[in-house]
């Protein structure tokens, strides 16, 4: 209620607040006051089958208080929560403010559970039975969204257990990609490489690398301009470098479709891959939890059973 | 509001009337009765009230019997866990608790009111606690009026120091059923109460103490509802207390040695019992009104008058308007019971109580949500099939473990992938991520319905089939 254009309609809708409970407590007063006189028998006159009447019984006077009682109230809340035009309040009381301390109070209850871990390593947390269905609830609230339910990916959303990392896939590499985010750019190579089919080339030499059917004479060709400007990011061996999230692409595991179209597209457009950072919104209790989830994720087979 | 003389006559301007909004409170002071209604009364508020302060300490399966776990969202009923999906049998009580209602008003009044409704019950008990500490309700009206003096503080303070109590141990009984009653107790040893707790222990503990020590009849005039619908329900064969003002009038006193035919007097001596022992403060003999709730105490308090007269007892009765009004037979109103009213709730009552006792017993200890992954319709595998990941909420309403099988059909060559069996302990609820795949060269494009069903490991008959969809891209 602050957000009045002028000061005046605050004052204005202040008035005309205080002004309606001053006259329901002037009427209330008016009529509970106790007349005496001649009347009519108090009935209100209808009378239905032959005998039966409509009595006009009054009210007991405890109900009466219970009406100022609501007066009471009103002029109470209006003094200790935002009412009057743009007065904010004895308390200051705001739902921003009120989510704060939900958040707190969350944070209270719920930082215990995961404080056990934060102590452990992660390979120790990955391993215990509890941690990792505390992981996979956080996982399929904060993550599913995007990298599937069972953290298989999509397209353009890395699958996280296939054991194919573009950053690493140690403890400490997730924990970043999870807390600071990441943010993946294969920026367009069309221009560079040269026409169409120069990028056809190169794509059929990425077929070859990562062991698909390819062309011998495009990808003999592309191999040149691929070791030229390709191999800047992704090594002259094609193995990809997680220092820039290069992908490798020897390993026949697509981000954004191993289909020749699909390359071709990648390389004269681009791709933009962007991973939010969680540091803002998630405390380092479940932060750690899901690290070591999805660490768990990719072990070997066998290591442990997952959930 | 007394309801002396109070014939609706139209025309009478001749008493001076208060025409205000609002008046004191009269207080009622119910005179003490006894007989074959009142037998019964205090039958069901033992009953009523061993149940409801009873239940909570009982044991069943190590837990308590009947526990409502808001935290958890667990409702223990004996044998049975109720979780929130079941609410549907939550309706079905309140339905037949209805329908009952309408039965027993439609065959006899307000039976409900009269025997049975918390609000009578504890105004009986606390009623019971005031004779027993002030007296009887001369010596009550007596101290009320007399003045302030050491006797009549003690009293007072007994009194109100013993409702208080049973206030309190019946605020700590209603949250016995939310938070397991020994842990209450063990809370209370160590007054380690949590707020919630002690507020509604103190709320319902006030609302008892306020309701049935200080309220009383006013709930039933002023509040109530129930008072004021139970003309809809009420029909001309309704057995409701009723003044034989034929055999009573014209009242008056008389010594038992007259004859009342020869002097031309009623079987009514006119002893007002019927109003002192009248809990709302009405005088039967006008009839029936609202504020009535069916208690029978005048019928007793009369009898007994009856009795010592050597008349006939039964000048106020249980009796219908029709039978009054001699359209039926006095005493037919078991035949006028059948009457279609009465066969349609009854019918009503009897489908639903069969349909709720038939879902209890059928009740699936199985439940499964399938929520489609919506950020990604499909996805190739690496071996070139179209993936569909699904996410199973497997709830398991036993208290024993269960392990289940998952399996899909609606298409062809359709393959689960998950970690079978799940295991999902008693009572609690498991997310299962799930995955089905198709070859695209078996297959078109396009979306498919598909059913997930999850069985019982051990026991094929525990099983529940959810319908979703499958795209092939």
């Amino acid at each position: 209620m602050s957000d009045f254009i002028s000061e005046g309609w605050s004052l204005y809708v202040a008035i005309a607040t205080i002004a309606s409970i001053v006259a329901c407590a002037l009427l209330l007063q008016s009529q509970s006051s106790r007349r005496k006189g001649k009347a009519q028998v108090d009935t209100t006159g209808h009378v239905w089958d032959e005998d039966l009447a409509e009595w006009n019984n009054p009210l007991p006077r405890w109900w009466m208080w219970l009406f100022y009682l609501t007066i009471v109230f009103g002029l109470a809340y209006l003094v200790l929560y935002p009412g009057l035009g743009s007065y904010q309040g004895y308390l200051s009381w705001t739902s921003a403010g009120q989510f704060r301390a939900e958040q707190q109070a969350a944070a209270a209850t719920y930082g215990p559970a995961t404080a056990r871990f934060v102590a452990q390593d992660i390979r120790t947390v990955a391993a215990n039975a509890e941690a990792r269905e505390m992981g996979q609830r956080l996982f399929l609230n904060y993550c599913s969204q995007c990298h599937g339910s069972d953290a298989g990916g999509s397209r353009g959303f890395p699958s996280l257990k296939d054991r194919d990392w573009l950053y690493g896939g140690d403890p400490d590499t997730i924990k970043a990609s999870i807390t600071d985010g990441r943010s993946g750019t294969m920026p367009p190579m069309g221009g560079a490489v040269g026409n169409s089919e120069d990028v056809r080339d190169v794509a059929h030499h990425v077929l070859r690398l990562a062991g698909r059917t390819y062309d011998d004479l495009r990808a003999h060709r592309g191999k040149q301009k691929f070791e030229s400007i390709c191999a800047a990011c992704h090594g002259a061996d094609g193995k990809g470098n997680s220092q820039l999230g290069a992908p490798n692409l020897t390993d026949d595991i697509w981000l954004h479709g191993g289909s020749e179209a699909s390359i071709v597209e990648t390389i004269t457009k681009g791709r933009k891959g962007a991973m939010p950072a969680h540091r803002d919104f998630l405390d380092a209790g479940k932060i750690h939890l899901l690290t070591a989830y999805v660490y768990g994720l990719s072990a070997p087979e066998g290591a442990f059973k997952a959930p | 509001m007394t309801n002396a003389a109070r014939k609706p006559k139209l025309t009478d301007v001749s008493n001076e009337v208060e025409s205000a909004l609002y008046e004191v409170r009269r207080k009622i002071y119910p005179r003490a009765v006894h007989g074959w209604f009142a037998s019964w009364r205090v039958a069901l508020v033992v009953a009523t009230q061993l149940v409801f302060y009873g239940l909570p300490w009982l044991a069943w399966n190590g837990r308590q019997a009947v526990l409502f776990d808001l935290g958890a969202r667990k409702f223990y009923i004996f044998g049975a866990v109720f979780w929130p999906q079941d609410f549907i049998f939550l309706t079905g009580v309140l339905v037949i608790s209805a329908l009952s209602l309408f039965l027993f008003t439609a065959v006899a009044g307000r039976l409900f009111c009269g025997y049975a409704c918390p609000q009578t019950v504890y105004t009986e008990i606390f009623l019971w606690v005031e004779r027993l500490v002030e007296g009887d309700h001369v010596k009550r009206m007596r101290l009320d009026k007399g003045p302030a003096s050491a006797a009549k503080i003690g009293r007072k303070g007994a009194k109100h120091a013993i409702w208080i109590a049973l206030s309190l141990w019946t605020g700590f009984t209603f949250v016995g059923y939310f938070t397991p009653i020994h842990t209450l107790v063990d809370e209370a040893r160590t007054l380690s109460f949590g707020g919630w707790e002690v507020f509604w222990v103190l709320f319902y503990g006030f609302a008892t103490y306020g309701n049935a020590g200080w309220m009383r009849e006013q709930v039933c005039k002023y509040m109530c509802p129930y008072a004021r619908f139970q003309s809809v329900m009420f029909d001309k064969d309704t057995l409701v207390i009723t003044y034989d003002a034929k055999r009573g009038e014209p009242r008056g006193s008389r010594a038992r040695s007259v004859d009342a035919k020869a002097k031309g007097l009623g079987s009514c001596v006119d002893c007002g019992i019927c109003v002192q022992v009248c809990p709302v403060g009405i005088d039967i003999r006008h009839g029936l009104q609202y504020e009535c709730i069916g208690c029978a105490a005048c019928i007793d308090g009369c009898d007994q008058v009856m009795d010592k007269m050597g008349y006939p007892k039964g000048l106020i009765r249980y009796s219908s308007e029709n039978a009054m009004s001699g359209v039926t037979r006095e005493g037919g109103w078991l035949r006028r019971a059948f009457r279609p009213r009465v066969m349609v709730y009854s019918a009503l009552l009897l489908a639903l109580t069969a349909a709720l006792g038939a879902g209890l017993y059928l009740r699936n200890p199985l439940k499964v949500d399938v929520i489609r992954d919506r950020a990604a319709l499909a996805r190739e595998t690496r071996e070139g099939l179209i993936e569909n990941v699904y996410r199973l909420q497997i709830m398991n309403t036993d208290e024993a473990p269960h392990r289940y099988v998952v399996s899909a059909s609606g298409l062809e060559g359709l393959a689960v992938v998950a970690r079978q069996p799940i295991e999902v302990h008693g009572a609690s609820a498991q997310s299962v991520a799930l995955a089905l795949r198709v070859d695209p060269a078996v297959v078109k494009k396009g979306g498919y319905d598909v059913v997930i069903r999850v069985e019982d490991a051990e026991d094929g008959s525990i099983g529940v089939d959810e319908k979703t969809r499958f795209f092939v891209r």
